[in-house]
């Protein structure tokens, strides 16, 4: 087929160098490429296509969200603006405090549309009534975004007491504690309902398994509390227990999550990757967040089918210092470098990433959480220098 | 010094107590063993009933037998029964049984880095008190449509008012200046909500005591960081299950903290962080510290101050020597040679006078 030989002959340039999704077909690639067409894959290695590229510049949502959000994505704009990075970014305002859902409900549609987002926090606040869903959880269970997955790995220049750590953390992103159905049926007596289904269980845990191959990775380890909630998590670790069987080549056990937490605070080089339910997922990657350095560290990604939302990690506001210009803007660069990656712009991804992890070697330049007295746009202005040291990009790295 | 308790001092027969000794699976049986070997050399006026729980059986015979003995007895001291995965779900944990039939509504965990144990943090001492009945453990689970399980968590007003009273009792009583209240209720308004509203009904009787709450996320990560800011905390039960096993990880291991379940009439002791250690069973590599404490904490809970304070203190000193530290501190040292130790300590500081009793 025409198609496939052109595919074969591809130049180098047009196979992915890093990041997700090498085994994607590649005449699918092309074809949808040369035809601008967003076609749904039914692969579910390579689960989302790239997007769309109108005049070579890809566009992207951006959602400043609260607190800190907003100033550290102005920050990644101008980063990218400086490094002629080939993004547009549409911006849409989530307002925390009113009631209706018509904002949110703006953001989800201008992220079908585009397909990636990048988001700062929304607040939720705790003074509207319970039925005043979380945005940000809206915003998941709407896009369908299963999958979060987080790498926690000790960055050079940081110092922490941890060294070396290096653990990817795939957490189910839709379903279990947070799918906010709660009743009081008698007064003071109040029934949380956590919902665990094969479907979404097999999801997660074939796409943990296949991020593991594809990183190359020797083991998955599934954190449950089933002695406790025996359907539930039953559920969940036997999904695990039937995918693992398909991966012979990657070891697979199972942890209480009482026990992992303990394992990660003394021993945390004994876990490789770790796939689990919403609510342990929460705790166990604020803690690995914590063993790396803190929340101004480590970028988080949400995948979906065909979404994809990139944020900081632990998901902080950091509403006492916002505008302070005292915020640690790793988190967010880093997590725009995941963007970029997905993008399949991978040489501006690995220019930037390289500019920011240079950066932190300077402990002069570490911010408040991490012990110093940087502030965040001396930070980013030492990571342009950077970029502008390592001299222009020529057509052949592009 | 011991947290507040409502449980009046059990009755002394002949002035000695008698306590129900349940030794659970894996390390429990050695452990307890070493306990009792303690107590009679060192003349404790405890008398042990022995009630033994078969994990693999699913009649309900053994629990009952056991709930009874505790409920004769008033206090116990136990292993961790191991939950076997292959049974049914109908099967419920027996642990689980235990402390909701006996309605011991107070998990309570101190955990204090140990001079001589070698830690990545210095100078932590937080008290966790957890919810022990209801919340997520309520073994309340069903599966409506196939493939879908629906899991309830439960959370009451009265017994979120009941343990926040006890944690804001228990730091009055020890001198602590801070109630931290751990949460999700950003994600789930109502039960979590409902427990924080309570605990700040609670608080608003205390006045000297600071109370202020934190989500669990954020917890766990400031615990990995900076432990020293934390006091007392108190928390529904699966955060306290997470958050007791992150401070026991961060003060040296499960081998050194122990724990007290406390309700109204009963109590019972047990390590912290439950676990059966069913891989070093019988091999004389466990670390007893954790179950040793535990039998002190018994002892302060029977009012008998003078000998917990004795164990206690040959204890501690044990646990300074290096050379003793078992496998999960490090070394290689043997359970026997600890329990050995303990009772040489407790040997040289000589015979006990009246006046010390």
């Amino acid at each position: 087929m025409a198609a496939s030989s052109a595919a074969l002959s591809l130049p180098k340039v047009f196979r992915p160098v890093l990041g997700l999704g090498r085994s994607g077909n590649p005449a699918k690639v092309w074809a949808a490429a040369a035809s601008c067409r967003r076609e749904k894959s039914t692969f579910v290695g390579r689960i989302i296509p790239p997007p769309a590229k109108y005049g070579g510049r890809h566009t992207v949502t951006l959602i400043p969200g609260d607190g800190i959000g907003p100033e550290l994505l102005n920050h990644v704009r101008e980063l990218f603006r400086f490094s002629c990075v080939p993004v547009d970014f549409e911006v849409v305002n989530v307002n925390s405090s009113v009631a209706t859902e018509d904002d949110i409900h703006n953001a989800i549609t201008a992220i079908r549309r585009n397909g990636v987002a990048l988001k700062g926090n929304i607040e939720t606040n705790h003074n509207m009534p319970p039925s005043h869903k979380s945005r940000n959880n809206l915003l998941r269970t709407s896009l369908d975004l299963f999958a979060n997955m987080m790498h926690c790995q000790s960055l050079p220049g940081v110092q922490t007491r941890h060294k070396n750590i290096d653990i990817i953390i795939i957490r189910e992103n839709t379903e279990g504690e947070y799918s906010s159905l709660e009743h009081e049926s008698v007064s003071g007596v109040v029934e949380s309902l956590k919902i665990i289904t094969r479907y979404n269980s097999l999801r997660i845990a074939d796409y943990a398994f296949r991020l593991a191959r594809e990183k190359g990775r020797r083991r998955v380890t599934a954190v449950h509390k089933a002695n406790i909630m025996k359907l539930a998590d039953g559920l969940f670790l036997q999904c695990c227990k039937e995918v693992a069987s398909g991966y012979p080549d990657i070891q697979f056990d199972s942890m209480i999550v009482d026990n992992t937490t303990m394992q990660l605070v003394s021993k945390p080089h004994q876990f490789d990757v770790m796939v689990m339910p919403n609510l342990y997922g929460n705790v166990v990657s604020n803690v690995c967040a914590g063993l790396v350095g803190g929340p101004g560290l480590v970028p988080g990604a949400n995948y979906g089918t065909n979404y994809a939302v990139f944020e900081t990690a632990t998901r902080n506001t950091g509403k006492s210092i916002a505008d302070k210009n005292i915020a640690n803007p790793t988190a967010m660069l880093l997590a725009s470098c995941l963007m970029l990656d997905h993008l399949r712009l991978h040489d501006y991804a690995n220019m930037i990433r390289g500019a920011v992890l240079t950066t932190m070697n300077e402990t002069r330049l570490h911010t408040a959480d991490i012990g110093g007295q940087g502030t965040t746009s001396e930070v980013v202005q030492s990571v342009m220098k950077n970029i502008q040291s390592g001299g222009p990009l020529t057509t052949e790295q592009i | 010094y011991p947290p507040l308790t409502t449980i009046p001092p059990p009755a002394k027969y002949g002035g000695r107590h008698t306590v129900t000794l349940i030794p659970g699976d894996g390390i429990g049986p050695e452990l307890l063993t070493h306990v009792r070997e303690l107590f009679r050399f060192c003349c404790v006026p405890v008398d042990f009933e022995i009630v033994s729980i078969d994990s693999k059986s699913t009649s309900d015979d053994d629990m009952n037998n056991a709930i009874t003995a505790i409920r004769r007895n008033g206090v116990a001291l136990k292993g961790n029964i191991e939950t076997n995965h292959n049974l049914p779900p109908s099967h419920i944990s027996r642990n689980n049984i235990l402390r909701t039939s006996l309605d011991l509504y107070a998990n309570v965990i101190h955990c204090q880095t140990l001079p001589g144990v070698r830690t990545r943090h210095r100078d932590v001492d937080i008290i966790i008190i957890r919810e022990n009945t209801e919340g997520e453990y309520s073994s309340l689970e069903h599966e409506n449509v196939p493939g879908v399980v629906e899991c309830l968590k439960i959370i009451t007003r009265k017994k979120s008012l009941r343990i926040a009273e006890y944690a804001f009792n228990a730091a009055r009583q020890n001198g602590r200046r801070r109630v931290t209240a751990v949460h999700k209720a950003n994600i789930m308004k109502l039960g979590d909500g409902l427990f924080l509203q309570c605990c700040k009904e609670v608080a608003a009787g205390y006045p000297e005591i600071t109370f202020d709450s934190m989500i669990v996320d954020n917890t766990t990560m400031q615990l990995v960081s900076k432990p020293q800011q934390f006091d007392v905390m108190v928390m529904p039960n699966l955060y306290g299950s997470v958050i007791s096993n992150v401070c026991a990880g961060l003060v040296g291991g499960p081998g050194l903290v122990p724990g007290a379940n406390y309700g109204k009439d009963y109590a019972v002791f047990e390590t912290a962080t439950r676990n059966t250690g069913k891989s070093i069973a019988n091999k004389n590599i466990a670390n007893p510290t954790a179950t040793l404490l535990a039998s002190c904490l018994m002892l302060d809970h029977l009012r008998l101050h003078g000998y917990a304070s004795m164990i206690r203190k040959a204890i501690l000193a044990t646990v300074s020597e290096t050379r003793l530290h078992t496998a999960d501190l490090g070394g290689q040292g043997t359970t026997s040679e600890v329990v050995q130790s303990v009772m040489r300590e407790i040997e040289s500081k000589g015979p006990r006078t009246s006046e010390q009793i």
